[in-house]
């Protein structure tokens, strides 16, 4: 159980800093200063074009409507076709499929796992209903593309639709509103002068802007959802704790019940280090066969969780690194288990333990 | 022949003189053993008798390089072990004694087979060898149909059968037997009684044993009685009597 939940645990930790990993080194997110959710002007695009060392800039609106279900979460974004694969270029969409996206002003693109999650292909009606932009309306959308991610569990969860849809249809009040830029940068080098030049343009104005790098934003948006990595240390640490307690009292016991067949052995002429040895290598071969059972278990678990909560966290991946990780935890435990009652049964004086036999 | 005298000057297999051990309980020293004397030949058969207190097993312990004595010597086959290290005493006692305890004491999880190749793990002998030796032993204790059996498919007398097995498997010089019926039907003890004894008749192996049982003793060569560690009483043939030395 103990490397069940490590292993989960690990993959989780591991789901939510990819984002901060895979985020791109050349890119720039600038959002309100006064946070997230309040908007900023369309017109910042094009100051923000001029700044030195900007190479490209979309910009992105968060949609969060309702398919069919609440409970069939997925990312909802507005783009803007004309800049988005200057900017994320590591999304790629079929050219064909992209320009009848472009084409279509009730088109979405779609991530490839999003698109398995719900069975849709291309030329499929997708109907959205939407609340958060005046009175709750269905928007009907067709696939007109799937993109992949060039990254290794990247994300391909998101659901994108037109910027043109999206500003002719809400209220007045929203119009010509963004929820943030992507700036795509020449270098990564820019990303400091960039980001300060940015937001010094538009200091004092009536919309001031925070622009970070992407990772740092995701970092950020990530502890939003609280402090993943204490908690996360802090249950493994609980677990480690209490694992190393279970199994070092099962040992100690173990050895206690054994002291006869022990005493025998030393009686007979086993060396005090073999006594020890035979003691580590039981304690090293029950953390194993837990841990292998337990790593077991994580791999046929965490796939079928990862469904369950796709969407709501980003995808659950288990590495090698993962694996060998809690591998290296089993035996750590077993050896740490075994060691105080190894010791105590190379120390035995047989004469002692003879007669309690 | 078996002498208490101290006063042997032939060679024997086993010499002790002056032997003392005495305990520290409870701030207190208690002594064990006073000032004993022994002198034990190839193919002996003795047996400790002596009420529960007196040192006999203290005694088997010392002999067997368990335990270390106050004062006074043991030699075992020229070699002088009182003053041996722990390692090197491990070491001696693989080679030299076999030990046949009470309660058996196999491991549960091994087979018969693989509880007597328990003692010849430790010498160099090819796993064909070992096979051998094991088989010859298991031979001899009447249990080569039981090889495979693990030990709570065996009775107690075969479980004993086999720790007999594991004690003669290596060759030992002696035999040290810690009340070797005590956990058997009279039926049985005497089946372990007339294995030992083929053990010294037939295989000429040293034996020593410590019993409560004088139907037990008097299979021995010889019954020495240990009273609060002193020899006070020795009767049999071949014996010659003489206490402290």
């Amino acid at each position: 159980m103990a490397l069940f939940l490590f292993t989960f645990l690990a993959v989780v930790r591991s789901a939510f800093s990819r984002g901060t990993e895979l985020a791109g080194a050349d890119r720039l997110v600038v959002i309100n200063r006064a946070g997230l959710i309040n908007v900023i002007p369309l017109a910042y695009r094009d100051k923000i074009l001029t700044i030195k060392g900007v190479k490209a800039v979309t910009h992105n609106n968060w949609f969060g409507g309702v398919y069919q279900d609440e409970k069939n979460f997925f990312p909802q974004f507005v783009i803007d076709p004309e800049n988005q694969r200057q900017v994320m270029t590591e999304m790629r969409v079929p050219d064909d499929e992209w320009d009848n996206f472009v084409k279509d002003r009730q088109g979405a693109v779609v991530g490839a796992g999003l698109a398995k999650r719900f069975g849709w292909k291309v030329g499929d009606r997708i109907p959205i209903k939407n609340a958060l932009y005046g009175p709750t309306k269905t928007w009907e959308f067709v696939l007109d593309g799937i993109y992949h991610n060039d990254h290794p569990g990247g994300d391909e969860s998101q659901f994108w639709l037109q910027w043109k849809y999206f500003d002719e249809t809400v209220p007045s009040v929203i119009k010509s509103q963004v929820g943030w830029y992507v700036v795509k940068l020449d270098s990564p080098d820019d990303a400091v002068p960039v980001a300060a030049a940015i937001d010094k343009g538009f200091a004092n104005s009536s919309t001031e802007t925070k622009t970070e790098t992407e990772s740092a934003f995701a970092a950020g948006f990530a502890k939003q959802l609280g402090n993943i990595e204490l908690l996360i240390l802090t249950i493994g640490g609980v677990v480690f704790f209490t694992l190393l307690l279970v199994t070092g009292n099962t040992m100690a016991i173990s050895v206690r019940e054994r002291v006869g067949e022990l005493a025998v052995l030393k009686a007979i002429g086993y060396p005090d280090r073999y006594v020890l040895f035979f003691v580590l290598s039981e304690a090293l071969v029950i953390a194993l066969i837990g841990g292998l059972i337990g790593l077991g278990l994580a791999v046929l678990a965490i796939p079928v969780v990862g469904a369950a909560l796709r969407g709501l966290l980003p995808p659950l991946l288990l590495s090698v690194s993962v694996l060998s990780a809690g591998l290296a935890f089993a035996v750590f435990v077993g050896v740490a288990s075994g060691l105080l009652p190894g010791v105590g049964a190379m120390r035995l004086r047989v004469v002692d333990a003879l007669r309690r036999v | 022949m078996i002498r208490v005298d101290g006063r042997s000057d032939s060679p024997s297999l086993i010499r002790v003189r002056g032997l003392n051990k005495t305990y520290r309980r409870g701030g207190e020293n208690i002594q064990v053993l006073q000032g004993l004397n022994l002198d034990v030949d190839q193919a002996d058969f003795v047996a400790f008798m002596g009420p529960s207190g007196s040192g006999k097993t203290t005694l088997l312990n010392l002999l067997g390089g368990l335990d270390v004595p106050s004062a006074g010597s043991i030699t075992v086959a020229g070699d002088e072990i009182t003053h041996m290290s722990a390692s090197k005493l491990t070491q001696w006692r693989a080679r030299h004694v076999g030990f046949i305890f009470q309660m058996y004491n196999l491991i549960p999880v091994l087979t018969a087979f693989q509880n007597v190749e328990l003692p010849l793990l430790l010498t160099k002998l090819s796993k064909s060898e070992r096979r051998k030796h094991v088989e010859t032993a298991l031979g001899v204790v009447g249990l080569s149909d039981r090889m495979n059996h693990f030990p709570r498919q065996l009775s107690g007398g075969q479980e004993q059968r086999v720790t007999i097995a594991r004690a003669i498997v290596s060759d030992p010089t002696f035999l040290l037997c810690d009340e070797p019926t005590g956990d058997l039907d009279r039926k049985s003890a005497d089946e372990i009684m007339a294995l030992i004894e083929e053990l010294v008749g037939k295989y000429h192996k040293t034996v020593l044993m410590v019993t409560h049982d004088p139907v037990v003793a008097a299979r021995a060569h010889t019954t020495l009685h240990l009273d609060k560690g002193v020899l006070v009483e020795a009767a049999s043939k071949g014996v010659l009597v003489g206490g402290v030395a």
